[in-house]
């Protein structure tokens, strides 16, 4: 019998016992609703971190130098906490010192900030991050303008009281105006508001939006961080490779600058997306690692089931083996009837699981922040699992259907 | 006279059964012409069941010959006698034996689905032959909708869709009433003048009367072998 005569037929048996054959398929179900789903949102997480997390908050081909790192990587002891509180914060020397002999082409800015900064227009008050910085931080960042401009060179190098608005801070501050040429009040200070932002999003639920940036030599600066001190050095190369240069050499003349023994550790920190996805990197690994033994468990009893109920289906249906091998059906005939009709059974529980699979992971998405992505690669594995489960859990009953004699077969019941 | 269709030599079939050894068949011999129609007889116990599971290729003998249009059956394996089942023997049984989910044209189809006929030509005959058994117009029905007399018409049709060397009958008629029978055995008989070769096994005297040959089987021997052309049918 053909291949796909066996499909059809097995097809018409699962479709007149519908209720029968869901029950039974019901194992393979979930194994691969759960494969789906699980997959699903693991990769619209990475995906999530990668773009939003990482690329958002650090970006490509970019790094900073730091204190200690801003985005920690999981659990910090509380030895190391101390170990990071001792460090020296990195100075305006330090900047210049690296900014001017790494070799490898990049951009450089020095930013200080305050998370917390209370701000006043009128009579609104509210508190924002406050962030000074180098002109070539908006290079850096890659951030795009809604309205006016950047900082000139000059009001950078003056540290003239001007002011560049998140798009929050414009909602909050300016309802319904437009703020260019208004003013924001830092300090006691007023600011000329000479730039709008354009609008960034959410991450993790957070506004992304809720900022201001000032010149780095704006006077706000003493209120954001110590003379000398820099909080992050920022810096852009112009691609992966010249990435990995840049953070080498820049690690060497921190080290220098700082006159660091060979025996002693960086007393500073150069952050970058990769590093700061090092958390996340562990978490999807070991989702990973367990969700194949979920899987595989939901899979086996999965196939266990429709063991029992091809056990039982070739037993009822005894007379019917009987009257296909009298009509000149062979042993591989009937073989492959039985494992066809499982195999089809077990793909049809594959095949709904993709389904309620990919329905989960898009509930997620739609009521959760967690985002959820497709793997093509998923859905092939559960087509395959789902094909593999039936044949394994089909040859068993099918041989026992093949061996029946055709005699005692034919006066069944 | 040309070759025999059926042409059986000392045929011997014995059981082993809780110990004990029990003969079903004791050495028959038999030989069954092209478009002969028989009907073997015989009580419960006689070996009849036996020998139409032999001729049907169902069940191999202790010892003897069979040979089936030519071809010695007797010690074929399980696939060459699947083979033989698909291609020389139409079975039509007492309880017509259909798949019951299958409709009549499926249940027909059956054996050309086995013999690896293509679709579109296997549609076609199975059509020709519940046509010419008068179902034309029950094509798509299932088993639990026909009567037992359509029912047997399609076990028959199935039969003959592969156009078999032989038309084996286990009690054709044993469970249908007494005016479906005859209608039954009617087209046994239309059959047979076509030129098709019937080998029948049944109790009922006045059905086996319907062959051109009976063939009573007693203990596992035959008793007797009589043709009834020319009694009064």
């Amino acid at each position: 019998m053909p291949l796909f005569e066996a499909i059809r037929l097995a097809l018409r048996t699962i479709r007149v016992q519908k209720l029968k054959s869901f029950f039974s398929l019901i194992g393979v179900l979930i194994g691969v609703t759960f494969l789906i789903a699980v997959v699903s949102i693991v990769q619209g997480m990475n995906r999530y971190m990668q773009d939003r997390f990482a690329n958002g908050l650090i970006g490509v081909n970019t790094f900073e130098v730091r204190r200690f790192p801003a985005i920690d990587n999981g659990n910090v002891t509380d030895d190391t906490w101390r170990e990071w509180l001792r460090r020296p914060r990195v100075n305006y020397k330090e900047a210049k010192f690296v900014a001017e002999r790494v070799r490898t082409p990049a951009i450089y800015a020095r930013t200080c900030f305050e998370e917390n900064m209370p701000v006043s227009q009128g009579t609104l008050r509210g508190k924002i991050e406050v962030r000074a910085a180098d002109e070539e931080y908006f290079r850096i960042k890659s951030y795009r303008l809604a309205a006016g401009r950047t900082f000139t060179l000059q009001e950078a190098r003056a540290g003239l009281p001007v002011i560049v608005i998140g798009d929050l801070v414009r909602e909050k501050f300016f309802p319904g105006l437009d703020p260019i040429d208004k003013t924001l009040t830092i300090s006691g200070l007023p600011y000329r508001v000479i730039g709008v932002l354009e609008k960034q999003g959410t991450l993790f639920g957070f506004s992304l939006d809720r900022f201001a940036l000032v010149p780095f030599g704006a006077p706000v600066r003493r209120d954001l961080c110590a003379e000398n001190v820099v909080h992050e050095l920022w810096a852009k190369t112009g691609g992966p490779d010249a990435m990995v240069a840049a953070v080498a050499e820049t690690e060497q003349y921190m080290r220098i600058a700082r006159r660091l023994e060979p025996d002693q550790p960086d007393n500073f920190y150069i952050e970058t997306a990769e590093g700061a996805l090092g958390t996340w990197g562990k978490i999807s690994k070991i989702l990973f690692l367990v969700l194949p033994g979920l899987v595989a468990i939901s899979l086996i009893v999965g196939g266990i089931v429709i063991m029992n109920i091809m056990l039982m289906a070739v037993s009822e249906r005894t007379r019917e083996i009987g009257i296909r091998k009298a009509l000149g059906a062979r042993r591989r005939d009937i073989l492959a009837q039985f494992v066809v009709e499982a195999a089809t059974l077990s793909s049809a529980g594959a095949i709904l699981g993709i389904v309620t699979g990919l329905v989960l992971a898009f509930v997620v998405k739609a009521l959760t922040p967690l985002p959820a992505a497709v793997a093509p690669w998923s859905i092939g594995v559960a087509v395959a699992l789902g094909v593999t489960v039936g044949v394994a859990a089909g040859v068993y009953p099918a041989s026992r259907a093949s061996r029946l004699d055709p005699i005692v077969a034919l006066r069944a019941e | 006279m040309s070759e025999p269709i059926i042409r059986i030599r000392d045929l011997t079939r014995r059981y082993e059964m809780g110990g004990e050894t029990i003969h079903a068949l004791r050495g028959v011999s038999l030989d069954i012409q092209r478009n002969e129609y028989v009907a073997i007889m015989g009580p419960s116990g006689s070996g009849k069941s036996t020998m139409m599971n032999l001729v049907g290729c169902l069940d191999t003998p202790s010892s003897g010959e069979y040979w089936l249009n030519g071809q010695e059956v007797s010690r074929l394996s399980d696939n060459a006698l699947a083979r033989v089942r698909n291609r020389e023997i139409g079975f039509v049984f007492q309880t017509f034996n259909l798949l019951p989910r299958a409709t009549a044209l499926h249940n027909v189809e059956l054996p050309l689905v086995y013999a690896g006929v293509p679709t579109k030509t296997r549609r076609e005959q199975a059509a020709r032959a519940l046509t010419q058994v008068g179902l034309a117009e029950r094509m798509g029905h299932k088993p639990n909708e026909l009567s037992g007399g359509q029912r047997q018409r399609v076990a028959i049709a199935r039969a003959l869709v592969n156009r078999p060397s032989i038309l084996l009958a286990d009690e054709p008629t044993g469970n249908l009433d007494s005016v479906t029978s005859e209608e039954i055995m009617r087209v046994f008989g239309e059959l047979h003048a076509t030129g098709q070769t019937v080998v029948m096994v049944t109790h009922e005297p006045d059905i086996a009367a319907c062959a051109a040959r009976v063939v009573t089987l007693r203990d596992g021997r035959i008793e007797s072998d009589r043709s009834t052309r020319g009694q009064a049918a």
